[in-house]
């Protein structure tokens, strides 16, 4: 209640519509991301963004420095890829991603110096058109989880105007902890990345979003509000109560701002711009090193995790290697994920490369087994209830396995995040998002006929 | 890349919340107790054997059905235990036993089971259990016991406070037939000491359960809110400002048991908060205009009925658009389209 009698909040936070509350589980919260030894040989997925996938512009055999860019692609939504350890080029061949596509990839074999790229120095900037290129050189993707090429996001459409940037450090999922970590320990790098972005991008108002079982953060960011660029241009921490999903971009923007983003559109159309915490302090860190984004800060816990911590690894890492560096398996793990509970995916086992926007490697023994028997649905609304998209889960459940596309049409089903909340309440036990992502796939196929 | 066989891989979400149907139907178990001891308190041990009748009856037909229609077992979920309760919780304590058992199948095969099972039923099977035995049984139904009566549920029969008001002619007041003995006290009505089905007279027992209910987010308020509100509003105007008339029509009749147990059943009301209250605003309407004008003093049944067949068209009405869906713009008159 303190936090809100300060005055810096513009808006008391109310409790958003829909969500779920989720145990925190911020088991890591107090460690600040360790260095691990680098990796012997990094694997680096063509695809590692939503977009087009990149193109390889180095041969087997050559050798890379650090930060090398070794695949680009012409396409606009795309971002580049470069080499996250120094070494040798063995191998451009394929690799499984965590969601089971099988992406192109190039296999880069350590010599254990990390010896920078000499071309790496710091981008001149002067225009927007500037700043834009250098981010898109910079490999930058959402480091949130979606792995949006940064550069599309900050170019805002034409026609529409963006007024506010929103600097997402909500962090709903349960366990992760890297967002939180880098507003203590390099609140400086998201001071001056605020700052770039603001100043080339026009931005008039700028809102820290954070939920309120980060009081520690709190409390760094505002002194961080008050020190800001000048008095006229402050920068305001809007305190938010946890509940999950508060960082997903429709639900953060309608409660910092109160504007809602329709279906089918982008935060753009509300005017408003949202990007992950980390994102913001890479990108002050890209324009004052010229170095591109080869390593990330990740969470790793969960019950069959030996020694949870964070870690700051380099891209393409093997999971498998990270875990070892974590203590290795306390117990034998049932289920193994690649982001939160609540939307990670599970994968088929511990040797798949490390992504830029993964934040987190959770691996659960069979105690935290959480299932329900799946029951015939009883209609109690609590999908309903659950779903911040305002959607009907439970009808949208019944049409999909029906087939019945004629009555699944209105109800909307394509406005669906995938967020979880409505399968997390179900007392039924139905697997609400696979029905959600038929109903969208049957979306799509009319899309396609039409 | 190596499969590792001891990893589970399932979609997202990997977290559950603790509730399961089994736990909602034992939550309405437990809501539905202090009605159900105040029933044998009452009314004496007879209703024990009622009670077990049904829900006996309730999980064989249940059982019998479920086999003969090839379908998985539904028994665990407990649904059929809360059918039976309630369908005897509605029953005079003096029916016979054969027709409550006939009440239970009725309501289990023919409104349950034939129309899906468990959620797919489009009225509450215990509601159609009673009124199928109203409509067979009706001096069965209709004897009514005075609560605490002397020489067993056999001896007294009387009519209902809500009967009695119904008769009201005009020139006698609420309050002189509580003067002379006729109603029982309001005091009485809400500690259940007078003649009623078995689980609705004892208010105080109900209201007790109800809370429950809310306060493990069984049921959400909107319905027996919007419910006993509207009853209440009409009663208010209808009894001219007269709060004793007032307190016992809210009192009186099944009101409470079927706002709070009955017209909150999940399958057969609306999945969101403004069909809800639409639906309770209905179903307080029928009580009302059945109470007042029909040729029955009690309604809670029927109007609970009638507004389960409007639910999917409530929903229709009332479906919500997606978050941030705009409004699409009047179109204005003589616009082309």
């Amino acid at each position: 209640m303190s936090l809100k009698r300060t005055g810096v909040i513009r808006k008391a936070a109310a409790k958003p519509r829909g969500g779920v509350a989720v145990a925190h589980h911020k088991n890591t919260a107090d460690m600040p991301a360790e260095r691990l030894p680098a990796p012997p040989t990094v694997i680096l997925p063509m695809q590692q963004h939503i977009g087009a996938p990149c193109e390889p512009v180095v041969k087997v055999g050559d050798t890379v420095g650090l930060g090398q860019l070794i695949a680009d692609s012409e396409r606009p939504v795309s971002a580049p890829i470069h080499a996250s350890v120094s070494g040798k080029v063995t191998a451009i061949g394929e690799t499984p991603l965590p969601n089971g596509v099988i992406s192109p990839s190039i296999t880069i074999e350590s010599d254990g110096e990390m010896r920078l790229f000499e071309g790496i120095a710091p981008p001149k900037i002067e225009t927007k058109e500037d700043f834009i290129k250098a981010v898109r050189d910079s490999g930058l993707v959402g480091l949130g989880g979606a792995g949006f090429p940064a550069h599309i996001k900050l170019n805002t459409p034409p026609g529409k105007e963006v007024d506010t940037l929103i600097v997402n450090v909500a962090e709903c999922e349960p366990f992760i902890t890297v967002d939180y970590r880098e507003c203590l320990d390099n609140s400086w790098d998201v001071l001056s990345g605020i700052c770039t972005i603001r100043e080339f991008l026009g931005i008039k108002n700028v809102i820290i979003a954070i939920e309120d079982n980060k009081p520690l953060a709190v409390e760094e960011l505002k002194k961080l509000a008050a020190n800001s660029c000048n008095a006229k241009q402050n920068i305001q921490v809007t305190v938010l109560k946890s509940r999950y999903p508060q960082g997903a971009e429709k639900v953060i923007i309608h409660a910092v701002t109160g504007r809602k983003v329709p279906p089918g559109k982008l935060p753009a159309d509300a005017g408003c711009l949202v990007m992950n915490v980390a994102s913001v302090a890479f990108v002050a860190r890209y324009l004052k090193s010229g170095k591109p984004l080869t390593s990330r800060s990740l969470t790793v816990d969960g019950s069959a995790i030996a020694e949870p911590k964070n870690v700051r690894v380099p891209i393409g890492t093997d999971i498998g290697y990270i875990i070892e560096h974590c203590g290795g398996f306390k117990t034998d793990p049932y289920k193994l994920l690649m982001g939160g509970p609540m939307m990670g995916l599970a994968l088929i086992g511990p040797n798949i490369p490390l992504l830029k926007q993964n934040n987190a490697i959770l691996a659960f023994s069979a105690n935290d087994r959480r299932t329900k028997t799946e029951r015939p649905c009883i209609r109690c609304g609590r999908c309903v209830k659950a779903c911040p998209m305002l959607l009907t889960p439970f009808a949208i459940a019944r049409f999909a396995r029906t087939d019945n596309f004629e009555k699944l049409e209105p109800l909307g089903a394509t406005a669906c995040m995938e967020c979880g909340c409505c399968a997390y309440a179900c007392p039924s036990g139905i697997p609400l998002v696979q029905y959600m992502r038929l109903a969208k796939s049957m979306h799509s196929e009319q899309e396609a006929k039409k | 890349m190596t499969f590792d066989k001891k990893l589970t891989v399932s979609a997202s979400p990997h977290l559950r919340n603790g509730v399961t149907t089994t736990g909602i139907m034992l939550d309405v178990i437990i809501a539905l107790f202090p009605a159900s001891a105040a029933a044998v308190i009452l009314f004496g041990y007879r209703t024990l054997a009622v009670m077990a009748v049904t829900i006996a009856s309730a999980l064989l037909s249940e059982y019998i059905t479920v086999k003969i229609l090839k379908k998985p077992g539904t028994l665990s979920d407990l649904s059929a235990v809360v059918t039976g309760l309630i369908l005897a919780l509605n029953l005079p304590a003096s029916i016979p036993l054969w027709m409550a058992a006939i009440g239970s199948v009725v309501a289990i095969v023919v409104v349950k089971q034939f129309f899906g099972g468990l959620g797919q039923n489009y009225v509450n099977p215990a509601l159609m259990g009673r009124i199928v035995l109203f409509v067979s049984f009706p001096a069965a139904m209709s004897k009514w016991t005075n609560a605490l009566a002397q020489g067993g549920v056999e001896a007294v029969t009387t009519a209902t406070p809500l009967a009695l008001l119904k008769d009201l002619g005009a020139g006698t007041s609420v309050s002189e037939l509580t003067a002379a003995g006729s109603l029982p006290g309001l005091w009485q009505m809400f500690c259940g000491v007078r003649p009623g089905s078995m689980g609705e007279v004892c208010i105080a027992a109900l209201l007790f359960g109800g809370l429950y209910l809310l306060v493990r987010k069984v049921i959400s308020p909107a319905i027996p809110f919007a419910y006993i509100g509207t009853v209440a509003l009409i009663m208010l105007i209808a009894g001219k400002g007269d709060l004793n008339f007032l307190a016992y029509e809210i009192m009186g009749g099944g009101l409470i048991l079927g706002a709070f147990f009955m017209a909150t059943d999940y399958a057969t009301s609306p999945a969101n908060t403004k069909g809800r209250i639409i639906f309770g605003i209905g179903c307080g309407i029928i009580t009302s205009v059945i109470r007042l004008f029909a040729n029955m003093p009690e309604g809670v049944s029927f109007s609970i009925l009638l507004m389960n067949i409007l639910v999917p068209h409530i929903e229709r009405i009332t479906a919500v658009k997606p978050f941030g869906t705009l409004k699409e713009p009047k179109k204005k008159k003589g616009e082309a389209k």
